[in-house]
């Protein structure tokens, strides 16, 4: 069981990151929370991504003298850039909610169905 | 604004913001050998640009880089980044493939990384400035 | 750590606050990935999560206004959706191959092959430089693509272009 633990901790915790996030995602309804949420999700994953490529006794991939164990570099590659995209898509969503925002006069889910609702 | 006045702030940005740049330009070409390369270097020139900005007010920052200039070299960095891509089509090897670029493979490499990379700065850094003028320059 | 300010960011309803949280929840993963050996990745995640990102939530925020987060009163649904979730995701756990082992499937395929060959192959020290740029060229050009398309995209959405068009005529 100690063993289990010991072994499986890194993908719990990127699990339950995850979960914080998902909540957000689902039960918020401001707008703005729910881009936070999504952007603990997202680093959720990257931490996911990142602990696989850690190797014990292993250090940063870069050449150097006296050193023969490396992390991967692959996962590395992947996150690194998946952070850049996701500040720009973030600004996407930003965006839409500012173009929201500007419609509705809100970036409430509720009210914004109330007042589409009004509307019809 | 009293972040604008505050004069604490203003002297210690002018300090700071020159170190920043000199800071993104050594991630830059330093990316070879320790931590760092285009993405990075990019966002932290970004950065600086976005701290002046915030400290004396758009209007100023866009002497410096206006909205038209930081979109022109988005685009310029992609291209660079895809006409290596094509220049290595050009001298007979694959897209992308940079042990064609000199007559030494791994010098070719070498030149192959650092232009892309140069070019992936270029673009991250001006793509991150002009989504910042573009939230700032909104009118409700 | 990072869970404390993960439950901390879902409690608190004054949304600047929880934009500041934000922040230093990037920050916290940075330090994270440094223990992870992930050097690059950790500059990239500080620079980016606990800098540009938190001025761009605050630039929107300025723009929308401030508003109080109001409470949903079905809490239910949304955390039994959450909890079947992770419950599965935990049971498949069990088959992936243990933190930090050598012979993880994931670190015997194309990774042996960066670690011995791309000192030679490339000739710089930073691996992540080299996998990145050369092994890996496409994915970058389709990244930064896909970041300058979201370029286009803000652009559009926030209507800039045709108000500049305007300032001229």
């Amino acid at each position: 069981m100690i063993e289990l633990i010991a072994n499986q901790y890194s993908y719990w915790i990127s699990i339950l990151l995850m979960m914080a996030g998902l909540y957000i995602v689902i039960d918020h309804t401001n707008l703005l929370k729910k881009l936070i949420g999504l952007n603990i999700f997202q680093t959720s994953v990257f931490i996911l991504f990142i602990s696989m490529g850690k190797i014990d006794g292993g250090t940063a991939p870069i050449i150097e003298e006296g050193y023969k164990v490396f992390s991967n570099p692959l996962p590395h590659v992947l996150i690194l850039t998946a952070i850049v995209v996701s500040v720009a898509t973030t600004a996407v969503g930003l965006a839409l909610v500012v173009n929201i925002n500007k419609r509705f006069q809100s970036i409430d889910e509720q009210e914004i169905e109330e007042i589409e609702l009004e509307e019809e | 604004m009293s972040v604008r006045k505050n004069p604490i702030l203003r002297e210690t940005s002018h300090l700071l913001i020159p170190a920043i740049l000199l800071f993104a330009l050594y991630v830059q070409f330093h990316g070879d050998y320790g931590p760092g390369g285009g993405f990075q270097a990019g966002v932290i020139f970004a950065s600086g640009i976005i701290l002046y900005a915030l400290l004396h007010g758009t209007k100023r920052a866009e002497k410096v880089i206006s909205l038209n200039l930081a979109k022109t070299f988005a685009a310029i960095g992609l291209l660079l980044y895809a006409g290596i891509g094509v220049f290595g089509i050009l001298l007979g090897g694959n897209y992308l493939d940079y042990n064609v670029l000199t007559q030494n493979p791994v010098h070719g490499q070498h030149w192959g990384i650092l232009i892309i990379e140069l070019g992936v700065g270029i673009t991250v850094a001006a793509v991150i400035i002009s989504i910042f003028y573009a939230f700032a320059k909104f009118k409700k | 750590m990072l869970a404390i300010t993960a439950i901390a960011i879902i409690a608190m309803r004054n949304i600047l606050s929880v934009i500041m949280l934000g922040g230093i929840y990037s920050l916290i993963s940075a330090t994270l990935f440094v223990v992870l050996d992930a050097v690059d990745v950790a500059f990239t995640e500080a620079a980016v999560g606990a800098g540009i990102s938190t001025v761009l939530f605050l630039s929107a925020l300025g723009i929308t206004g401030k508003h109080q987060v109001l409470a949903r009163k079905n809490h239910l649904v949304p955390i039994f959706v959450v909890l079947v979730t992770g419950a599965g995701l935990i049971y498949s756990t069990s088959d992936m191959p243990a933190f930090g082992d050598p012979n993880a499937p994931a670190h015997n395929h194309v990774a042996p092959r960066y670690i011995e060959q791309s000192g030679e192959e490339i000739g710089i020290p930073n691996m992540v430089t080299s996998v990145l740029a050369s092994y890996r060229g496409f994915d970058t050009l389709g990244e930064v693509a896909v970041v300058f398309t979201a370029l286009i995209a803000v652009l559009l959405l926030l209507g800039l272009n045709r108000g500049s068009r305007q300032d001229k005529s």
